[in-house]
Order: structure tokens, then sequence, then C-alpha cells
């Protein structure tokens, strides 16, 4: 049978992959095999539901209930000692399972320790902010929405954060096309001037290289300038130009090629 | 009220309304003092502020998508443009996460380590004397900004010297680094850090008991420590409010749990105990590198880890060896593929908490990377300092979070 690919997926694909090649997975440890993160365990399975939980790479990694987030963080605040919301924000796992996967990374200053809880929720469904507890949530979860349309209840200010609020589509999905569609490609032209305009703009160039050996308003290459209006050369007949007047300027002293000196070592 | 039409369009920057005579002022896109891109939406009552909502994304360059379609080398330089104030603190942090994810920390050798360190202090030192200059230029000390531009032009001929770029180093790389140091950089750099100390304690001499720097400083952007907390400020920002976390000391990386260094701490919560703590983290930096000075002396000339299965083997034996020369190749045309699974890294850069999460689906390309910049949280909290404060004093509030665009857009 033919490996099922998800064809929705615009990002960079690796050409090549063995077909023996067996992916190593990250150590994972038991949650007991560390004393602190068992106590913060728990604490926190005596009270609310976990799916999952494990050591990964020095980190606590507890699965939750979207439904509890709140919950379960103020419990971290206050019970755990996990004051700080270093980190949060959704990895897209729609086409496999329909769900993001949201992500908080809190940090234990007095224990000096840091964990990661996790949660899956459905594309539909909202989360709740996490505003109430920690106020570093505000921008965080505006970042979320606007990167990755994750809706968040609750939230003071819900609004687009990086992207202009009138954008189409969410950048971080794995289905936003790489090269920008057609809105985003127009977007400035079609805001500023409106879509008649496209025709007299035209496209975009995106080709840095791109020389137009006719234009002697906008660029020229080095050494083959000309002045307003002329026609270009192909061949200069001058290396360099010399930008300064023949008679001088008083006070300034005339720079030339022969007066020039190098630096043997820095002063 | 206004009728906007395309011959007259709406001023965003002036409203007035006749009922409580409040004025809204648009600070920024393009302000001088604004550090960026930052546009602030300010509700002005009277020269005070009502209520303040930044406004950010003039710099998005999608990195983030950038990271998910990169292989993991290619993408390090990229790190550089977000806080390319101290390039070198990004391409660390990202490469430590990779290196975590991999399982290699370990095996990164001892001089690469050294030559990591001295580079991320010297970084600190030239992020923190542009914070200086510019932070000092704001409040209207000119001077100041010249004589730190001044010292911090030495710096960045240090990190000429060794990697060839001045703001976008790219000086790290994921195993170790590229490059030994080039005969007489450590004789330039020993000199640099034995007049440094001569050169902050003129700037405080210049600022430390000045009238108006202390009149534009004090009591100005308060913070207490439960607020700083909440809004997740980090780094010197933290500290400022009393808060004595500074990762390379309570989680350390690196080689800085052989170093000697304290970490300062300022109680008054307002911008002049920032700017001390600022001051102090500068000298404090000055003595780790002249700790790496002596380390680096006795190590062994090793600079990249030996894993030829995630990194190039060296140079040597990728051309006498058929099977070191094929994983060269696959690395190079393909990319290294790491274990699946998850890392959050935390670093101490100049701004604060750096942190890089990476999930790894066994791809060449990680599958979400999301970078932890500590300006972006900073910026947040802009929301919550300003009101209260009078207009003079959104500059210093600024100027003083340390901010710097390119890792809050990202």
């Amino acid at each position: 049978m033919r490996r099922y690919t998800d064809k929705t997926n615009a990002q960079a694909k690796s050409y090549h992959t063995d077909r023996f090649y067996q992916v190593p997975q990250t150590p994972k440890a038991a949650v007991d095999s560390d004393e602190i993160f068992a106590a913060d365990y728990k604490s926190l399975s005596a009270k609310f539901d976990i799916k999952d939980a494990y050591i990964e790479i020095g980190q606590l990694v507890v699965i939750i209930d979207p439904k509890d987030n709140k919950e379960v963080m103020t419990h971290l605040r206050d019970k755990c000692g996990y004051t700080f919301l270093s980190e949060m924000s959704a990895m897209d796992y729609l086409a496999k399972d329909g769900e993001y996967e949201i992500f908080y990374q809190l940090l234990a200053m007095k224990k000096r320790k840091r964990m990661r809880v996790k949660c899956r929720l459905k594309e539909e469904h909202a989360i709740e902010s996490l505003y109430d507890v920690y106020k570093s949530a505000d921008w965080a979860e505006r970042e979320m929405f606007d990167m990755l349309g994750v809706k968040v209840n609750n939230h003071p200010y819900m609004k687009r954060i990086l992207m202009p609020e009138d954008w189409e589509g969410h950048p971080l999905l794995k289905t936003y096309p790489l090269v920008g569609d057609e809105a985003g490609q127009w977007y400035e032209i079609d805001k500023i001037f409106g879509k008649e305009y496209r025709d007299v703009v035209g496209p975009e160039n995106r080709d840095t290289k791109r020389i137009d050996p006719k234009d002697t308003k906008n660029f020229a290459r080095i050494g083959h300038e000309v002045g307003y209006g002329e026609k270009p050369v192909s061949k200069p007949d001058h290396a360099y130009d010399e930008f300064q007047e023949e008679g001088g300027v008083p006070l300034i002293t005339r720079f030339t090629k022969e007066n020039q000196k190098t630096l043997k070592e820095r002063k | 009220m206004q009728t906007p039409n395309r011959l007259q369009p709406f001023y965003e920057n002036l409203v007035f309304e006749k009922e409580d005579n409040r004025m809204i002022v648009n600070f920024g896109p393009q302000h001088p003092s604004a550090h960026g891109q930052l546009r602030l939406i300010l509700e002005l009552d009277g020269e005070q502020v009502a209520k303040a909502v930044p406004d950010i994304g003039y710099l998005h360059r999608g990195m983030e998508k950038m990271a998910e379609n990169m292989i993991y080398n290619e993408y390090l330089p990229t790190t550089d443009r977000m806080d390319y104030i101290a390039a070198t603190s990004n391409n660390y942090g990202f490469a430590l996460a990779v290196e975590r994810l991999l399982g290699i920390e370990k095996d990164v050798p001892r001089r690469a380590k050294v030559i990591r360190t001295m580079l991320l202090e010297l970084n600190r030192i030239i992020s923190h004397l542009f914070w200086l200059a510019t932070h000092a230029l704001d409040v209207g000390a000119m001077s100041v900004f010249l004589y730190c531009f001044r010292e911090r032009e030495f710096a960045m001929d240090l990190m000429e010297d060794y990697c060839g770029a001045r703001l976008t180093h790219s000086a790290v790389r994921i195993g170790g680094v590229p490059l030994d140091l080039p005969d007489g950089w450590l004789s330039n750099l020993s000199e640099f850090i034995r007049n440094m100390p001569d050169n902050i304690a003129d700037y405080e001499g210049l600022l430390d008991q000045n009238r108006i720097w202390k009149m534009r400083l004090e009591e100005v952007g308060t913070l207490t420590p439960e607020d700083a907390l909440d809004w997740g400020c980090s780094g010197p920002t933290l500290r400022g409010s009393g808060i004595a976390y500074d990762i390379r000391k309570e989680e350390p990386y690196e080689i800085y749990d052989e170093l000697d260094f304290k970490v300062p701490v300022a109680d008054s919560n307002d911008s002049y105990g920032r700017y001390k703590l600022y001051m102090a983290e500068m000298r404090e930096s000055l003595k780790i590198i002249k700790q790496c000075i002596d380390l680096y002396k006795d190590t062994e000339p090793d600079l990249m880890a030996d894993v030829p299965q995630y990194i190039s083997a060296p140079k040597e034996r990728v051309m006498t060896e058929n099977y070191a020369l094929m994983q060269h190749f696959v690395l190079v045309t393909q990319g290294m593929r790491p274990p699946v699974g998850e890392v959050y890294v935390p670093t101490e850069s100049p701004k604060g908490e750096l942190g890089f999460f990476i999930r790894s689906e066994g791809d060449p390309y990680p599958y979400r990377l999301k970078v932890r910049a500590p300006s972006f949280w900073h910026t947040s909290l802009l929301q919550h300092m300003l009101p209260g404060h009078y207009l003079a004093d959104v500059v210093t509030i600024i100027g003083n979070l340390n901010i710097v665009f390119g890792e809050i857009d990202r």
C-alpha cells in the first residue's frame, strides 16, 4: 500500500528518508525518579485527571484535560510553587488528529524546577484564558490565536498581535502556504490603493538579483553608473568615480586613491 | 466627528473628545525612542497616561515559520536577526536547545565551551553598553551615548576579529564553535577588560549623582516583585525587583558552574535600581571573561563535538574516511534528524530568559519551534506599567526595559 501523506501540508519536506531508518526517541524517565517532581505529580493527580506524566530531558511533562487548564495552573501556582509562566503556545496536529496541542512551560524558582503542562484541544473547541492566573498569558494567548487560530475564552483583549487585524489565515498552520496566497501577496496594494490598482503596480519582484539593464534611474551595477536619463553603458571606461569637484572645497582635503592609508592593526 | 475619505484620511493621531478631555496619542511606530517599530497608543489625561496599548508586529518576519522549513544548521544564522544587539546569545540558545535534544551537550569540547562563554559575556557587555547608550540618549545624556559607543566599538572589533561579523555573528555552531581564537585575540581581549572598569566608572561618574538622571529615573517604572513574576519578567528586569534568579547561576549551562561570579540584585524596584544593576552586571561579566582567559590556556584544541551521526566529522576524517564522508554528505544535503521529542531550553541572554522550545518528529525540520524572547514579555508589561506615569516617563520606561524589536516580532 502507498504510504499515507498529508496532502494539505504545505511545509518543506525531506526529499529522501531511508526506508529502514529507525527514528530514535528522546529518553523519558518515570516521574518517581525525581523526588520533587514526584511530590508535585502526587498533589496534582489527587485532584485532577492526568492522562500521562513523565520526565523528558530534565523537565516534568504532564498531560491534562483541556477543560481543567485553569484549575490545574492555579493549583500549580499556589500549591506547588510554579509561580512563573515562562512560555506557552500551541502546535498544529489538525491534519493528523483534528487537534491542537497546547503547552504551558512553567518554572518554580524556589525549587529550580521546570515543568510543561500539555493538553490536546479539538479544533472547534476553545480553551480557557489563563489571564487570571498569570498576567503574562495575555500576549502569549493573543500570539497563539494569531499564529495558529486557537480560540481562547474570557481573554480581556483577544485580537491579533503580530499580523494585521484583517489578515486572512493563521501563518503557523501547516496548511498555510509558504510563498504567500493571493490575499497576502496583494494585501498592501488592496488596502492602500484598492483592488483595481493591482495591474498598475504589477506583481512583486522577489528576485533580489534581478537587474534591469535599461533602468538608469533606480539601480545600476557598480562601475556602470551613468547620468540621469543617459543611455546605459555595457563597459565602463572608468573604474571608480571621483565624487568631488575638480576645484576642491575649502577646508576639505581632496581624497585621492594615492593618498589613502591602510592601517596594519587596530589603533 | 471626522468623516474620513480617501483625500481626507482619518487622523488617528489625534482624537479629541469633549466630555472627558482625554487625548489619544500615537507614540510611534517611527519614534526614535521606541527602540524599533513600537506603536504605543496612549490615552492621555493631561500629561498623565491613563491607558496604554502597545501595538507590535511591524518587524514580523515569521521566524518560527522559517524554522519549520529549514534544517537545523540552516536556521542558526537566522537566529542572529532576533536580538541583533547580542546575536551570539541567540545562536547559543538555539545551539544549546538542539544539543540537549540530541543529547550531545556533554560531547561539546572544553575549548569550545570556554570560547562560547567568553563570547556570551562579551555579547552581554556589548548589549549592556548599547542599552546604557540609548537609554541615556533618550533621557537626554548625549555624552554617555558617545562614550558607550566608543567602548562598544572595541568590543565589536573583538567580535569581528573572531568571526568576521560585527552584528550578526553566527559565531556558535550546533556542537561547538567553528574556529579557534585568532593569534593575539586574547591579549586584545585582556586589554579590553583591563580598561573597561575605568570606563564603567566614568559612566557612573557622569550619571550616578547626576541630578537630571536621578530625577528622570528614580521612582519611575516601579515594578513590584509580584508583578514582575506575574507578567513573566526575566533577566535584569526581574532582578531589578529584588528576585535573584539568574539562569546562569540556578540552572547552570556551559562552564558557568565553575566560574566565580555574583548575581547583582536591586531592591529599589525602579529604573534607577535597574541602571545600577546593569552596571554591576557588566563588572561581573568582565570577571567571568577574565577567568575564561585563564581556563582557555589548558584546554585541548578540539572545537566540535565528535558525534558523526549528527555533526560532520572533522575535515581531516571527512577527507580520509569513506563513511565519515558519506555521513557528512547526508548531513549537508538532508540535515540531521534529532530524536522524536520536545525540549525547552532557557538561557540567560542579556535581556532575560531566552528560551527555545523545539518539537521534533524525527524529520530534518523541526515540527514546531517557539522562541521565548524576553523582550516580548517585557513589552506586554508596558500596558500595566505605563498608566499613572507622565508622558516624558514613557520614554524612560521603554528605554529602561531594554526591548529589542527583532526578538519581539521575530
